[in-house]
């Protein structure tokens, strides 16, 4: 008697959400199984990997990275360079500098590397704001009208700023939009509400649930994302249907494991394997729950992720 | 699968005795199928209804123990495929594999290597439990039972793989007592194996070239008698392997295949194929998605420390919080002249609060007071925190160990202040910002 095989199929569908244009343009999501279920049915994107690179320029601290860079003069050169890494299908620029309680670089200044970094590359874009929401409320409608015809993803729209966000990249300019909300279920679910109401087409949305590092009160984001999941594709709520994307980079290289320095922690070893380790276990964990797209910071991790992706899909 | 109430109704004598403690037998019914009452509570149960019933209302995973004394784990017993719905109730294992195929001299190094990894988080262990030690038919039988023996050494528990009976035989020789898992059990060998584990009293591994074998390969040792068994769901690549440990897991708990219902065994290092970061995405994945006995090449602190942390998540019960210990803890290098801050021993937030003031570089001690494992906010507004606990903790554990009479509050408690004020006189009481990520600022002005 053989194996009774019983696929779970579901009627309901994530959206697809196209980022980019051209030969290189990715789609999230529009599957109708759970992740890596393929053994239920065909998945018709795989998970898609990004790059992220800040306005402050190279992080010289990570070996790693700083060779991987070595030679670029600009954000821009670095968005290139980012572009071709192995395993890469988009750039992330995360305006960290934008934040009125770090270095509050002012909206011109990080709009004219927004522009260098477009003229730069032709992969997908994804352009993140400073986090701070007032001053990404002013930041993203310029991002957006810099970005303008290349179907950018504007990421950092949050409650408390998502008319100005939305109004100017979903409707004015036409791009894609990011909904950040902190890993719950019905956060997510109002900001995509509200999100549509305002006018912002429901498949240029792709959702940022929010992540934490493995072993950081990582259980609330499986359940979240689980929850997310089976609310789009058992239930049918086409309002958790959009497509998500996590940054998994910040989180993984801001906790004690991939901060504390060797000479504190000898029997640990270096800390650059350390935080390859937590950015890799972050991100796997999350395709599993469901994210669409995840966004990593090291060589090595987008390389190992995109691997992981090819042999799961 | 489960039985209604009213299922389970049509089997009792329906006499309303009043015997089993219940005012009607329907109401005892309704009591039995929510798992409130005991089936044997009814004297005038027929032999077969009760059969019936104990077969439906038998968990649909099976609970399976490997390893004796300090060194035995509890497997499987999963009753939900996902957290939220409930729990899960027992984590993965992790084993470091080695190989009679292997020289001395690496073996040694993978022994003496795994027991580096020996940490504590959060009040539990963490290390490499289990080794797996894997038959190469060409080296030999007394290669093998000579790094069964090195491994047994180790005090960890083993689970042998070797579908070769004899050697099995063998190899449980030496180490039955401690109660090792055999990873043996093909559809060729069944019967033998089958033979060979039952009379050693170990748990025996199942594998198959896909899950139709698998499958009929289980049933066979169900027929025998033999419920003591994982299931080495490996296969050829990663694909198949998620497919089938999801897919098995699956078919036990949302389709009550009880066939199905047995813990897996994954081979991560042999899918990784000496690929360090690929094996620790695949760790991540199988963790997560219905791994049991998770299998490595390596344990270091690289892999660890992430590896564990999310286990330790994972499987955590969602209706319990994690808590730390209450207490003092220095956080770079500071003593007892260096600032205090309080917050409560919910373990998120002592691991964001923690990360932010070690990122601070600034010496100081944290001060963690028992609030039942709530967040500030929750305990402030449950009783768990307020100006009394805060003294009182302050008074009794603290003020005879530091010096230092500065005490930094959490920001979502500023309204404490005044009151702390009062209550500790001699206490300067300074109130942190909101939030955690503002604390390395906070703490760089401070200094």
């Amino acid at each position: 008697m053989p194996f009774n095989q019983k696929p779970q199929k579901f009627s309901a569908k994530i959206n697809t959400v196209t980022i980019g244009t051209g030969d290189k343009a990715i789609s999230l999501g529009g599957e109708s199984v759970l992740p890596f279920y393929t053994f239920d049915g065909d998945i018709e994107n795989a998970p898609k990997v990004g790059v992220e690179i800040t306005d402050n320029g190279i992080d010289d601290s990570l070996p790693g990275i700083k060779a991987f860079y070595d030679g670029c003069a600009s954000v821009a050169d670095m968005a290139k360079k980012a572009s071709q890494m192995e395993g890469a299908d988009f750039v992330v620029l995360t305006l960290v500098g934008g934040d009125p309680n770090g270095d509050n670089k002012s909206v011109e200044d990080l709009v004219a590397i927004v522009k260098e970094v477009v003229a730069a590359v032709d992969c997908p874009l994804v352009v993140k704001g400073c986090s701070n929401v007032e001053k990404d409320a002013a930041l993203l409608p310029k991002v957006a009208e810099a970005c303008q015809g290349t179907n950018a993803l504007i990421m950092s729209a949050k409650e408390e700023n998502y008319k100005a966000v939305g109004a100017s990249v979903g409707l004015a300019y036409d791009l894609n939009m990011g909904a950040e909300s902190a890993v719950d279920i019905n956060l997510a679910k109002q900001l995509n509400v509200i999100s549509t109401q305002l006018g912002v087409k429901a498949d240029r949305i792709a959702m940022d649930v929010g992540t934490a590092a493995v072993g950081y009160g990582y259980e609330y984001v499986v359940s979240a994302m689980d929850r997310i999941r089976g609310a789009a594709l058992s239930q049918d709520d086409a309002t958790l249907q959009m497509p998500i994307i996590t940054p998994v980079a910040n989180d993984s290289w801001n906790v004690k494991e991939a901060v504390a320095s060797e000479e504190d922690f000898p029997e640990w070893g270096p800390r650059e394997e350390r935080g390859i380790g937590m950015e890799i276990m972050t991100a796997a964990s999350d395709l599993v729950s469901g994210s669409n797209a995840v966004i990593l910071r090291h060589p090595q991790s987008v390389a190992t992720i995109a691997k992981m992706v090819k042999e799961l899909v | 699968m489960a039985l209604t109430g009213i299922q389970i109704f049509k089997m009792t004598p329906k006499k309303n005795c009043k015997e089993c403690g219940s005012p009607t037998c329907m109401a005892f019914s309704m009591k039995v199928a929510q798992g409130a009452a005991d089936i044997s509570a009814c004297p005038h149960m027929s032999e077969e209804a009760l059969a019936t019933l104990a077969d439906a209302t038998a968990p649909p995973m099976k609970t399976i123990k490997i390893g004796a004394g300090d060194a035995e784990y509890t497997l499987g017993g999963e009753t939900v495929l996902y957290r939220h719905e409930k729990t899960f109730v027992s984590r993965p294992r992790y084993a470091v594999a080695i190989c009679s195929c292997m020289d001395d001299a690496t073996i040694d190094a993978k022994l003496e290597g795994l027991k580096k990894v020996d940490y504590e988080r959060i009040g539990e262990r963490m290390y490499v439990e289990l080794i797996y030690v894997n038959y190469s038919a060409e080296d030999g039988q007394d290669k093998y039972l000579d790094i069964v023996k090195k491994a047994a050494a180790t005090g960890r528990t083993l689970v042998l793989e070797c579908t070769d009976e004899a050697v099995a035989k063998a190899a449980l020789d030496i180490c039955k007592d401690s109660k090792p898992v055999l990873n043996g059990a093909t559809a060729a060998n069944a019967e033998a194996m089958n033979a060979v584990a039952t009379e050693a009293g170990v748990v025996l591994g199942v594998s198959g070239a896909d899950l139709n074998e698998i499958y009929d390969t289980i049933a066979k040792l169900e027929g025998l008698g033999n419920k003591n068994l994982v299931v080495d769901v490996t296969g050829a690549d990663v694909k198949t392997t998620f497919a089938n440990a999801v897919q098995l897991r699956r078919a036990a708990i949302k389709d009550g295949d009880r066939t199905c219902g047995y813990p897996s065994i994954v081979k991560v290092a042999k899918l990784a194929k000496d690929d360090k970061y690929l094996q620790e995405a695949l760790a991540a994945l199988f963790t997560m998605k219905y791994g049991s006995i998770i299998v490595l090449q390596d344990m270091d602190y690289d892999q660890a420390l992430p590896l564990y942390g999310l286990r330790q998540n994972v499987f955590t019960d969602p209706q319990k919080p994690m808590t730390v210990e209450p207490g003092i803890y220095p956080i770079n290098g500071g003593d007892e002249n260096s600032l205090c801050l309080t917050t409560v021993d919910f373990a998120l937030t002592y691991f964001v609060v923690s990360g932010e003031l070690e990122r601070s570089g600034v010496p100081c001690n944290l001060l963690i007071s028992d609030a039942g494992g709530m967040s500030v906010l929750t305990a402030w507004a449950a009783g768990k925190l307020s100006s009394g606990t805060i003294a009182k903790f302050i008074e009794e554990q603290v003020k005879d160990k530091v010096s230092c009479r500065k005490l930094v509050i959490p920001g979502k408690v500023a309204v404490l202040k005044g009151d702390l004020e009062a209550k500790l006189p001699d206490w300067e009481i300074i109130v942190a910002p909101n939030e955690a990520t503002q604390l390395v600022k906070f703490m760089k002005e401070m200094a």
